[in-house]
């Protein structure tokens, strides 16, 4: 079992953006909601934080398991609800600040559905967008598989962090490496080659899902600067979702490296009929 | 069931993705989009040395399902594992974008996906996992207008990424053979250990996630025996049905309910899931 | 992984499509398209290196007579034995001759 050091940087960076704005209460530890501002506009910010005393053992550091993944969902509708009489441009902003390094992995979690409350994450920020709420994802740290589906891979826009601790990926390297018969050192040395595989962020910028890639200078304790240029890039994606008429994740298909993605739309819009 | 009935059953997970679809849709309505002709491939495997295969696992059957309009997206367990690759998952992806398109401009386009998958593709790796947040956007969108059914029949279920798309699922129907669960046994037992999860204990796995007790739990709609004739029939049914009246994956008050009912110090049985979960997620 | 192409003579283009298999360990998908020429064309991609004799072997009893429709056949292999070869080539064949092909 490999141990990590519990990450803070999705705690810090929700402080730093809702300066100091207190949490929301009625959540669990893990799970961080704050109603702030995002320049002018309201908004609301969530993130998922470790909680060594979280009740269930199987999501001590900073997973996202049954409870996260439901209570996700709650903060998310929430604001929906909220706001559902109101006209498109008073539908409030939801920032998802992200820093999950995986799902939760356990008897009781697939017992009592983690697949489920991880869609329920999911189809909450989805009906945010669909609702037209602009939703961001920003990544501070780790977004790994199931824990980024569930919280963040619904949002409109996408914003990283350019730091060698920020990285995307369907499964850690050392369960990678343990699945493929590899070192960790060799799997990292072919993955560079194959961009979709890579484990830096520069690789995963380069498939065109990010909208923004971030240079900071401590990502772990950004300084003035640092937390002035998030903002303001928070501001811009903002002004940009208001913006464009669309509501779905099209603004993803712009990289050469998924021209296939591109080719397979286009085939069979051509064919469909 | 007698001896003549038993002859007369179709094995559903016998049949290959192809064929399922086949089965599913009306009787002469079956048309492929994106065939294993038109070669539209994986451009990410013949680098890496592996064998692509020509529709790279994922079939776009057209046609008509009890006289509606309806696409089919059957996932082929053979190739690679049934894991989503950029090609296999935008093909599932970009349907379901069409089939919501369409029922925007009036024609009641309904889809189903049938599960057989273990996810991500690892040699995809960042563009599996992108696709299929992707697929997870389309079902959503789509589900507004026209119910959308999933089905894991086996032999693999329905894992990973895949799985949270089946808890987006309007109804989902699943055979006994059949697993629904986020994390392969392996990698459970690699992260939480042996006494936690034992990768090789089969009926424990079974009886937390397989089809039957996750009928049993609420996960599942409709618990169908493998007979290409009762799920066709289960299909149509759902979709005479119409959308449910929420989602389960729109239950949230009713799903915290009921976790505030579990003792998560304690180890889980099937049967505390059963019993906690039997009471419903309608609050 | 290992590209082979074979050439085989044969007679009038195949009357039209035909698919049989999957890329699945042990196993192998073929593709079939009828050729102008009355030649019939295997280009076969496998995950075994080495067994290009093998295929030679398997294929030219299938095909070395010249009798069979010209074609253009394309075969993903991933490790099948001659027996699923034939089994898959057989099924692609069958399915020329009772449907007219895809």
């Amino acid at each position: 079992m490999s141990t990590q050091e519990l990450s803070k940087r999705g705690a810090v960076w929700l402080d730093a953006l809702t300066y100091s704005a207190p949490l929301q209460a009625g959540y669990p530890p893990s799970v961080r909601v704050v109603d702030a501002r995002l320049g002018e506009h309201p908004a609301r910010f969530i993130a998922v934080v470790p909680d060594p005393d979280n009740a269930f053992p199987r999501a001590r550091s900073g997973e996202v398991g049954l409870i996260e993944g439901w209570e996700i969902a709650r903060a998310v509708r929430e604001v929906i609800d909220a706001d559902a009489g109101r006209e498109d441009h008073d539908k409030r902003a939801i920032v998802a600040v992200i820093d999950v390094a995986s799902q939760a992995y356990g008897r009781r979690e697939e017992a009592y559905g983690i697949h489920q409350a991880l869609a329920g994450a999911a189809d909450a920020y989805a009906s945010a967008r669909l609702a037209g709420h602009p939703v961001i994802g920003l990544i501070v740290g780790r977004a790994m598989s199931g824990a980024f589906l569930a919280h963040g891979y619904q949002a409109n826009r996408l914003i990283a962090l350019a730091d060698s601790q920020v990285m995307v990926h369907a499964m850690g390297k050392e369960s990678a490496a343990r699945v493929t018969l590899r070192s960790v050192a060799d799997l990292e040395a072919f993955t560079a080659r194959v961009p979709p595989m890579a484990y830096d962020i520069d690789n995963y910028a380069s498939l065109g899902l990010l909208w923004k890639l971030l240079s900071v200078r401590n990502a772990d304790a950004p300084n003035g600067a640092d937390q002035s240029a998030v903002e303001k890039a928070l501001q811009e994606a903002f002004d940009e979702i208001r913006a464009d008429p669309s509501r779905g994740l099209g603004s993803r298909l712009g990289s050469a490296h998924r021209a296939s993605s591109v080719t397979v739309r286009r085939k069979l819009r051509e064919q469909w009929r | 069931m007698d001896t003549q009935a038993l002859l007369e059953r179709q094995s559903f997970i016998e049949l290959d993705a192809r064929s399922r679809a086949k089965q599913l849709l009306d009787a002469g309505t079956f048309s492929e989009l994106l065939d294993p002709f038109e070669r539209v491939r994986s451009p990410w495997l013949a680098r890496q040395g592996i064998v692509t295969q020509a529709d790279d696992g994922t079939v776009v059957a057209r046609g008509e399902l009890d006289g509606q309009p309806a696409v089919v997206l059957a996932i082929d367990a053979g190739f690679q594992g049934g894991s989503m690759g950029e090609v296999s998952a935008a093909k599932i992806a970009g349907s379901l974008e069409l089939a919501a398109e369409d029922n925007r401009n009036g024609i009641p386009m309904r889809a189903v996906i049938l599960f057989e998958t273990g996810g991500v593709r690892l040699q995809e790796a960042n563009l599996g996992l992108a696709a299929i947040a992707e697929i997870h956007a389309a079902i959503v969108d789509l589900r507004r207008y026209q119910p959308v059914i999933g089905i894991t029949a086996g032999p693999i279920g329905c894992y990973g990424g895949m799985s949270i798309a089946a808890g987006l699922c309007s109804y989902l129907i699943a055979t006994r053979e059949a697993r629904l669960g986020l994390n392969g046994p392996t990698v459970i037992e690699q992260e939480a250990g042996i006494a936690e999860f034992d990768s090789r204990a089969r009926p424990m796995i079974w009886s937390f996630t397989g089809g039957e007790q996750r009928h049993r739990t609420g996960l599942v709609d409709v618990y169908a025996a493998d007979d290409a004739g009762a799920i066709r029939a289960a299909v149509i049914e759902r979709f005479r049905a119409g959308r449910p009246e929420a989602c389960r994956s729109e239950c949230v008050a009713g799903f915290l309910q009921r976790l505030a009912e579990v003792d998560p110090e304690a180890q889980v049985t099937p049967q505390q899931a059963a019993a906690i979960y039997s009471k419903g997620f309608r609050s | 992984m290992e590209t082979i192409v074979l050439e085989f003579p044969a007679g009038q283009p195949a009357p039209g499509r035909a698919l049989a298999g999957v890329v699945a360990s042990g196993d192998l998908e073929v593709l079939l398209e009828a050729n102008g020429s009355p030649r019939t064309v295997v280009n076969i991609t496998t995950s075994v290196d080495g067994m290009g004799r093998v295929w030679e072997a398997v294929l030219e009893r299938i095909f070395g007579d010249g009798t069979l429709p010209a074609a253009k056949i394309e075969i993903n292999d991933s490790g099948a034995t001659p027996a699923v070869v034939r089994m898959r080539i057989g099924q692609v064949l069958e399915q020329l001759a009772t449907t007219g092909g895809a």
